[in-house]
């Protein structure tokens, strides 16, 4: 088709025998293009996609400013899922979900090259749902039940989490778990990329510790950020739907078996 | 975590510590509980200022970022590790043997992430000097183009370490002497070349001193170091850092400094030897006419 056109334009008058021979030219390329087509054999890959945040770029303002989203979700975030869709084009890994993805490149402690890039991934997304404009102020129900059961009160879990992020040296997050062993919420933090999927709990909420999440709002002054997450940005709406969730995994109740 | 007791302040376990302003709410929140009086020597480590005034690296790097990496971050290991250190033995240590005695060969003690931060920003701050860059001459180079190559393969090096360093942390060019820390591992034909130039990177605070190896040329990669001038932009950062900002001359002193004392250790390590093989063989002799006198003949 495209060698024909020179010809085509070329002379003003295009002879009858020609114009016909040029279109069974392309005629036949085409019909050949076809039948090689459907004899290639497609290559199958894992991909995975960039989710976007559940509010707008600038509506955690002014707790997390615009331009903080822009880079941590648009470049940061967006960096690990291109670099870890680039490692998958050439790795045996296939038809997982995400968590399995995590579970199995972090191999018992041996990461393949994969897991940091899945990991914070999946870490990422799960920080922008636990976050959601006007957030902040008190769980309710269940959830508020379960912190109290399992912290004494509110404000102790809220100390506790505030002091357990305060702590954490380097880059990390701080995840509020669903602790599967002993059946009861705690407070871990975590460095780098590491998952607390991978030795099988099941996280409620999570806080980005990394330096970029916070420096160009607060720079050093990581307890103002850590206070404002917990007063104005924590989304209590996606820990009670991650609670309902994991309690189908997890027997927090005692049975009330009826006696004789 | 293992804990670490203040010998003087009455037996107050702290463990890593927060920041001073959350430390002081704290105390304040506990019905104004204070730390009990004892007449301390207080650790005198100082916070020394970069040989250059904070708005003099502009536009590579700027004054803001100064102020906070140095005036806040440096400035808050330097204090945390004073707080740490006073009263114990520790205390009144040169910074290097800080280091060296808190990372407690991997399992590092609670000071060792401050003393580290405070050493390593130290070299940070002389490594790089405004109007840096250009080339190195004379011996570094010499040593460069042998173990990499060439200059531009060991800066491509240089950027890779620093790219791949995954979370916060430093990458090194550290000169090695080629020693084994075992004890009677010998090398049977040491030699000058033994000692080469190699790439190094780092999690969070650790320092190539602790291997004992002689760093030359440091870079930070803990994102507080770039993100108020590059955002996220680390390779931009590290480009700017090798064309614009380093120090060769300090680091080709460093280099010499670094020969001559892995020199020095390779005499030492030479007498020291010689006087183990000159123990061994007098013994020997010792035992050699004993073992004669006593041993019956086997036909008898």
């Amino acid at each position: 088709m495209a060698m024909a056109l020179p010809l085509a334009y070329a002379s003003s008058v295009v002879h009858p025998f020609e114009a016909g021979r040029l279109s069974f030219s392309t005629k036949s390329t085409k019909h050949k293009k076809q039948i090689y087509q459907f004899r290639k054999v497609t290559k199958v890959l894992a991909y995975y996609g960039l989710t976007n945040p559940p509010y707008k770029l600038d509506a955690l303002e002014p707790y997390m400013s615009r331009r903080t989203l822009e880079l941590h979700w648009g470049n940061i975030h967006r960096g690990y899922a291109d670099s870890l869709n680039k490692q998958l084009a050439n790795s045996p890994l296939y038809g997982c979900t995400m968590e399995e993805l995590i579970k199995t490149t972090f191999n018992n402690g041996n990461p393949l090259p994969e897991y940091n890039n899945a990991a914070e991934v999946w870490n990422h997304d799960f920080f922008w749902e636990s976050m959601q404009p006007n957030g902040g102020r008190l769980p309710w129900g269940g959830v508020l039940d379960q912190i109290e059961k399992d912290f004494g009160s509110f404000s102790n879990f809220r100390d506790e989490f505030v002091r357990s992020a305060m702590m954490l040296f380097g880059s990390g997050w701080v995840w509020l778990v669903l602790n599967t062993n002993e059946r009861r919420l705690s407070i871990v933090r975590t460095s780098n990329a590491l998952c607390p999927l991978v030795w099988g709990d099941i996280p409620i909420i999570s806080l980005d510790m990394w330096e970029h999440a916070y420096y160009l709002d607060y720079k050093d002054d990581v307890s103002k950020y850590v206070n404002n997450f917990m007063d104005h940005l924590i989304s209590w709406h996606s820990a009670t739907a991650r609670m309902v969730r994991a309690e189908a995994f997890v027997n927090l109740g005692e049975p009330k078996i009826p006696v004789a | 975590m293992q804990h670490y007791t203040l010998s003087c302040c009455g037996g107050v376990k702290a463990s890593l510590p927060p920041p001073l302003s959350f430390r002081w709410s704290k105390i304040k929140r506990e019905g104004g509980r204070r730390l009990p009086r004892c007449a301390r020597i207080a650790a005198q480590l100082e916070l020394k200022p970069p040989p250059y005034s904070l708005s003099s690296l502009e536009p590579h790097m700027s004054r803001e970022t100064l102020e906070y990496h140095w005036g806040r971050h440096h400035r808050a290991h330097v204090a945390s590790l004073n707080n740490l250190i006073a009263g114990t033995d520790l205390d009144g240590m040169g910074l290097d043997e800080i280091v060296v005695v808190s990372y407690n060969k991997g399992n590092p003690l609670p000071p060792f992430v401050h003393a580290a931060q405070v050493w390593n920003h130290d070299f940070f701050w002389q490594s790089i000097k405004p109007g840096g860059g250009g080339r190195p001459s004379g011996r570094l180079m010499e040593l460069i183009e042998k173990d990499f190559g060439s200059f531009d393969r060991m800066l491509e090096e240089f950027k890779r370490a620093a790219l791949t360093q995954f979370g916060s942390g430093w990458a090194w060019l550290v000169y090695k002497a080629n020693r084994l820390d075992v004890g009677n591992a010998v090398n049977p034909r040491p030699s000058e070349k033994d000692n080469k130039l190699v790439m190094l990177k780092s999690p969070n605070a650790v320092n190539p001193i602790v291997w004992d190896y002689s760093p030359l040329l440091a870079i930070d990669v803990w994102e507080h170091a770039y993100y108020l001038d590059y955002e996220n932009r680390r390779a931009d950062y590290v480009s700017i850092f090798l064309e614009k900002l380093v120090s060769w001359e300090v680091v080709s002193d460093r280099l010499d400094v670094a020969i001559e004392r892995a020199a020095e250790r390779a005499r030492e390590a030479e007498t020291r030897k010689q006087e183990d093989d000159t123990a061994v063989t007098h013994s020997e002799a010792v035992e050699m006419y004993l073992d004669s006198d006593t041993d019956d003949s086997e036909a008898e």
